[in-house]
């Protein structure tokens, strides 16, 4: 399996962890992964805050070189890791698609530039959705060499991957499944976390400190009232907002959070039997190692007998049945 | 001249509705200058062609004039069509030799530019002209009535339509495909607004409608296939097993008691309790016989058990028995086929299903049921505890574009009702969340008033989400509801032991395909489309089907009761008629032209063609058959034609309205063949 | 100013118009807000806004203008995008937001609001990626906090050396080989945009 990859100026850095992660995956799934030459940052939230039409010709920029330079495998994929690339990606190819007004414009700005773009000729698709439509859970658990049994995580999703839901086939906006059922697959317990999509802070921790704490806590909080051993995520900005303003919470709220965030590839990699640091454990804020110790080599037991509710209890609803 | 018919074009002013944008003396004088070749002998236009002054032109110029064709340019067919035929007709001609062109709907209200609608409006009264000169004398056919009646669905619009009907001295077969009736008004506890014992007002309707000389009850049973038409319409319906002897069953329920399995019942408790699998779905179910739930009997599963036949006093449990198709002549057919509930899961951030203690509004009437799974007491889904705080929203899944965009109608009343209930049961703090209070008939408003009294709290705001992800002290083991208060303007989150949803109504899951049943269409939402919203609202575009209750669109008892009424009314109408004129508007086959290829026969909406497999040809009933002309565009052989509409007659129309261009220029000649080169 | 005399000063339909306008896509739906309060019952930071996003609809329709390119509110939208997928309506609050941030920097009202800072990050980090192509973090921060947050920056100090211990900071910015074509492709989509009222307003 062939893409074209747009790491995103994160991956470059901050969130090399994640790069190095997926990296080593891919490796071992046999997904070839061929880098955008000469891509440019996305604008995050921020150019369009400013002025929308540079912002759109900022992305489409990737766009074009993207299709131009044609290594993308089949039906022309571009894969982006970080949510906030892969949403101004996907806005900037369905807003071309659905308004030829702006699509002329944003083409007219990059014909200065010697660049055309031809709207919807690139599929823009997240990380996690290749991992886990195209090489599939069970090509996934083939590969599960160290199972990650008695590790207790919280999947993580953020906004941007789920919301607005450009690409809906493959996420419920509200409460997903998809990377629950892959780290169920590494042998992870998976606990029903509730603020799953909810929102990290993004930017918020420049802009108004005590109201991306908060945000950041109530992440926190749910994931130790869930015992989670860890947290895991798909994003650089979740993750560095979660990771390493963790401690400015405790601080802010008094509380004593010790939760490592880790990406999902990371605890991939760990499960396939990759060595720790070709999957950049070690750079984060929250040492991640003791909630590592915790994995047993042996699945926990199940209990023998499921405890029958007391008989006056209701009956739950069936929560897939004809769904 | 191309005809020898003297033909007379009326012009309507319709008010000013037509006046308004279409120069109507112009277009008289036109007519009767510019068409005079064509046949026109008089043309006039007046105020309100409708009255019966107007009438009485038409009238007088038939007698005096000796027209042989009317041309009237007025409103549409739809509305006036049966006018104009009347006043031909008392003049002695035959009413088919009228036609109408709209110069108010295809041209007034849909024009800006008053030339142009003048010239179209002259377009159209030439194409009229045109065709009407081709016209025939026709007959109306008639079809006889049969007496009997099949009502389908044995909810609370269907009982009472077929006691209506029964108690006029006609039969009536209610078919019913749960094991009662009594649809979903037998599950609630209270009725708004007067909190009327649903039982109580309920089952004395199912007994009568049970014990009644001229009703055949057909519970359990499905209604397969409908051939035939108004008048004459032969059912097929599927009595479904239910292993039961009915003849000597006495319905002393031993073998309910006696039954080791028990299942969930996600039809009649709505998932809330559970049912043996044999079992009848309430005590006071009509008719008493209970049904074997072939998937979870113990016997039908494994061959192993037979507890009931063996406990059994009258020997009425029978394994062997099997579905039986019975068919029923009537003459109409009334469907009050009902709703289903919205399911409350597509909502996954209000949390049903994932969270214990939030329950649809299905289950929470259950639940206050006196006969329900916890006899009444409103408590959590452990079935002990008593809930302190309890939320209750409105609108789910209703005026919502992501589900359904519709109001549903019922729900704000019932959330009330749920709101008092609560109170007067547990005396807990009880939250409404709601986007705007509809409480719009008779002694709603005052019921509001009272639940307002009751110190029911209400926050005007739709609530965003439902989570147990607690935040701040005091939420802990909590259900946090979160909304916006929008009197101000902040984002409250209320802690509550119990939620309830007030899940909107949908149209049954196989509205479509019971339409396509019918013969009749639904909107695009799924509901079963009447033949006019406001002035013929339980009859539908095909004749003879009639719907009641909430298979048309969301309603409560009180309207579904008066659809019931209605639709018998209407019902009862045709059958002392006796016998129904029809529209003589048909398609016929020419056989020497069919070439039996079936293009048409699925094509047609009322089921009125049927295929001939040994003649190899197609065949039109021409009483099932409304003139819609699908059939006569789709032959490829041009071997269906039709009365008022043969391919001649559309050629001519076609010629009429190609005179002229927008700007009322000639752009054709008229029967170029008889202008002199 | 209050609320009343704005309101009676510009003409309703026109703002609406306005922000309808400068929203890029297909229909925003503004106008078809029936103040449901989905929005901001749904939003994350709603407590902390001046205006629930219901609110500033209805001022929008009021015609309010300078209290609505005053409020903090579309600042303090984290882009979540929770309100855009569960309105009722489908109106784009989202994307609303963001048309109500240009046209509060085009008018130069944004300096009253509370959130008079946010523009300047954005605007800064906006600088980085026109010079260089790529965000720069150590540069964004020190220059955007020692700005506007001289102590907060050095609290933001800390953290930014256990980004460079950890080897998650550059302390050089990486420069694209194509920067001259971005920055022709930039100008020229300035231009055009300012000339284009689905920009709402451009620099």
């Amino acid at each position: 399996m062939k893409y074209g990859y747009y790491p995103g100026c994160s991956l470059e850095r901050n969130a090399i962890a994640y790069h190095r992660s997926a990296m080593a995956v891919a490796d071992a799934l046999d997904i070839e992964f061929v880098e955008v030459d000469d891509w440019n940052c996305c604008g995050a939230t921020e150019y369009i805050s400013i002025d929308a039409l540079p912002a759109y010709a900022l992305v489409a920029r990737n766009l074009a070189l993207a299709s131009q330079q044609k290594q993308n495998g089949n039906g022309n994929q571009l894969v982006a890791p970080c949510s906030a690339c892969y949403l101004n990606l996907q806005k900037t190819n369905h807003y071309m698609a659905d308004s030829p007004e702006l699509a002329q414009q944003v083409n007219t700005a990059l014909q200065a530039g010697g660049l055309n773009y031809d709207p919807g000729s690139v599929r823009v698709r997240h990380l996690l959705d290749i991992l886990t439509q195209d090489v599939g859970y069970d090509a996934v658990a083939e590969k599960v060499t160290k199972p990650l049994y008695n590790l207790r995580i919280a999947p993580y999703y953020g906004c941007l991957i789920v919301r607005p839901g450009f690409d809906d086939t493959y996420h419920n906006p509200e409460y997903p499944t998809c990377l629950d059922e892959l780290m169920r697959k590494l042998g992870a317990t998976v606990v029903d976390y509730p603020v799953k999509t909810h929102c990290c802070g993004g930017h918020m921790t420049q802009i108004s400190e005590p109201v991306a704490l908060d945000l950041i806590r109530r992440l926190l909080k749910n994931a130790a009232d869930y015992q989670a051993d860890a947290i895991v995520t798909l994003c650089p900005m979740c993750q560095l907002n979660l990771d390493g303003y963790q401690e400015a919470v405790n601080k802010h709220f008094g509380t004593n959070y010790q939760i490592p965030i880790l990406y999902f590839t990371q605890l991939m990699g760990l499960a396939f039997g990759i060595k720790p640091k070709k999957l950049g454990f070690g750079k984060e804020f929250v040492d991640a190692r003791p909630a590592l110790a915790k994995i047993e080599a042996e699945p926990p037991k199940k209990p023998k007998k499921r405890k029958r509710p007391p008989k006056e209890a209701l009956p739950m609803p069936n929560l897939t049945e004809g769904m | 001249m191309s005809t020898k018919e003297k033909i007379g074009v009326y012009i309507c002013h319709c008010g000013s509705n037509i006046a308004g944008m279409v120069d109507v003396e112009d277009v008289a004088k036109w007519s009767g200058e510019e068409l005079a070749d064509e046949g026109v002998i008089v043309a006039r236009d007046y105020q309100f062609m409708c009255s019966s002054l107007g009438q009485e032109l038409i009238e007088d110029d038939i007698k005096e004039k000796g027209l042989t064709r009317v041309v009237v340019g007025a409103c549409s067919p739809h509305l006036h069509e049966a006018t104009f035929r009347g006043a031909c007709q008392r003049a002695g001609l035959n009413p088919f030799l009228c036609e109408m062109v709209s110069l108010r709907e295809q041209v007034s209200w849909v024009l800006t530019d008053k030339k142009v609608a003048t010239a179209k409006s002259k377009a159209l009264v030439a194409g009229g002209v045109e065709r009407v000169a081709l016209h025939e004398p026709l007959e109306p056919l008639t079809v006889p009535i049969h007496p009997a009646t099949l009502v389908v669905g044995g909810g609370i619009a269907g009982i009472q339509a077929a006691l209506e009907i029964a108690d006029s001295g006609h039969h009536v077969y209610l078919v019913e495909r749960d094991p009662s009736i009594g649809g979903h008004m037998a599950q609630f506890d209270k009725t708004f607004p007067t909190l009327d014992c649903s039982a109580c007002i309920l089952t004395p309707k199912m007994v009568s409608a049970g014990n009644h000389p001229n009703i055949t009850l057909l519970s359990w049973s499905e209604v397969e296939q409908v051939d035939g038409y108004v008048g004459n319409f032969t059912a097929t319906i599927r009595k479904k097993a239910r292993y039961i002897d009915e003849d000597l069953c006495t319905g002393c329920g031993v073998c309910i008691e006696k039954c080791p399995k028990k299942v969930i019942d996600n039809v009649f408790e709505a998932g809330l309790g559970y049912h043996k699998a044999v079992d009848r779905p309430f005590p006071q179910a009509v008719p008493k016989y209970p049904v074997i739930d072939k998937d979870n009997c113990i016997y039908f599963q494994r061959g192993k058990c037979r507890a009931c036949e063996i406990f059994c006093p009258t020997k009425a449990i029978d394994f062997e028995q099997e579905d039986e198709l019975i068919q029923v002549q009537v003459g109409n057919i009334i469907l009050a086929t009902g709703f289903d509930l919205f399911d409350s899961r597509r909502i996954p951030q209000y949390g049903y299903g994932r969270l214990a203690n939030v329950f649809t509004s299905l289950e929470f009437e259950r639940m206050c049921n006196a006969a329900g799974p916890t006899n009444g007491q409103v408590v959590l889904r452990d079935g002990v505890t008593q809930p302190k705080s309890v939320a209750i929203v409105h609108c789910v899944g209703s005026r919502d574009k992501n589900y359904n965009s519709y109001c549903s109608n019922i729900c704000c009343m019932q959330s009330l009702k749920f709101a008092h209930l609560v109170k007067e049961r547990t005396g807990a703090e009880v939250y409404n969340f709601y986007i705007d209070m509809r409480t719009i008939f008779k002694d709603y408003e005052e019921f509001y008033q009272k639940v307002l009294s009751e110190g029911v709290h209400f926050i005007r705001g739709r609530v965003a989400e439902i989570t147990d992800a607690a935040r701040e002290p005091g939420e802990e083991d909590k259900l946090i509801v979160q909304a916006e208060d929008t009197f101000i303007g902040k984002q409250r989150r209320i802690p509550v032991d119990m939620v309830v949803l007030s899940a909107g109504l949908e149209p049954r899951s196989d509205s479509k395909e019971v339409g396509h049943t019918f013969g009749i269409s639904c909107s695009m939402n799924g509901w079963f489309t009447e033949k006019h919203p406001k002035l013929d609202p339980v009859a539908t575009m095909t004749e003879g089907i009639f719907i009641a209750g909430a298979c048309q669109g969301p309603k409560d008892i009180p309207a579904s009761v008066a659809q019931g009424a209605a639709a018998a009314a209407r019902v009862l109408g045709r059958i002392n008629q006796g016998e129904l004129a029809l529209e003589p508007v048909r398609a016929s086959v020419i056989e020497e032209l069919c070439s039996g290829c079936r293009i048409c026969n699925t094509l047609c909406p009322f089921n009125a063609i049927s295929f001939d497999t040994v003649r190899k040809i197609t065949e039109i009933n021409a009483a099932l058959c409304q003139g819609c002309g699908t059939c006569v565009a789709a032959c490829p052989s041009e071997a269906i034609t039709g009365t008022q509409f043969s391919n001649a007659q559309v050629l001519a129309q076609l010629d009429g309205l190609l005179m002229l261009d927008f700007s009322g220029k000639p752009v054709r000649q008229l029967h170029p063949e008889l202008v002199p080169a | 100013m209050s609320a009343q005399s704005s309101a009676s000063r510009a003409s309703p339909s026109s703002f609406i118009d306005e922000v309808i306008a400068a929203t890029p896509g297909s229909d925003p739906h503004l106008d078809l807000c029936v103040q449901c309060g989905t929005c901001g019952g749904s939003c994350p930071s709603g407590p902390d806004m001046e205006h629930t996003p219901r609110q500033l609809f209805a001022m929008i329709n009021a015609g309010m203008k300078e209290d609505v390119l005053r409020s903090n509110t579309p600042w303090y939208c984290v882009s979540c995008y929770y309100c855009m997928v569960r309105c009722p309506q489908d109106v784009h609050i989202t994307d609303i937001m963001y048309s109500l941030k240009r046209m509060a920097i085009k008018e130069g009202m944004f300096q009253e609001s509370t959130a008079a800072d946010a523009p300047d990050f954005s605007e800064t980090f906006i600088d980085f990626v026109e010079q260089y192509g790529r965000s720069f973090e150590l540069g964004l921060a020190t220059r955007y906090h020692l700005k506007h947050h001289p102590l907060g920056a050095v609290k933001m100090a800390g953290f930014g050396l256990g980004m460079l211990l950890r080897g998650r900071m550059d302390l050089t910015p990486t420069k694209i080989e194509g920067i001259a074509q971005l920055k022709t492709i930039l100008a020229r989509a300035k231009e055009l945009g300012a000339d284009s009222s689905k920009n709402g307003g451009g620099q």
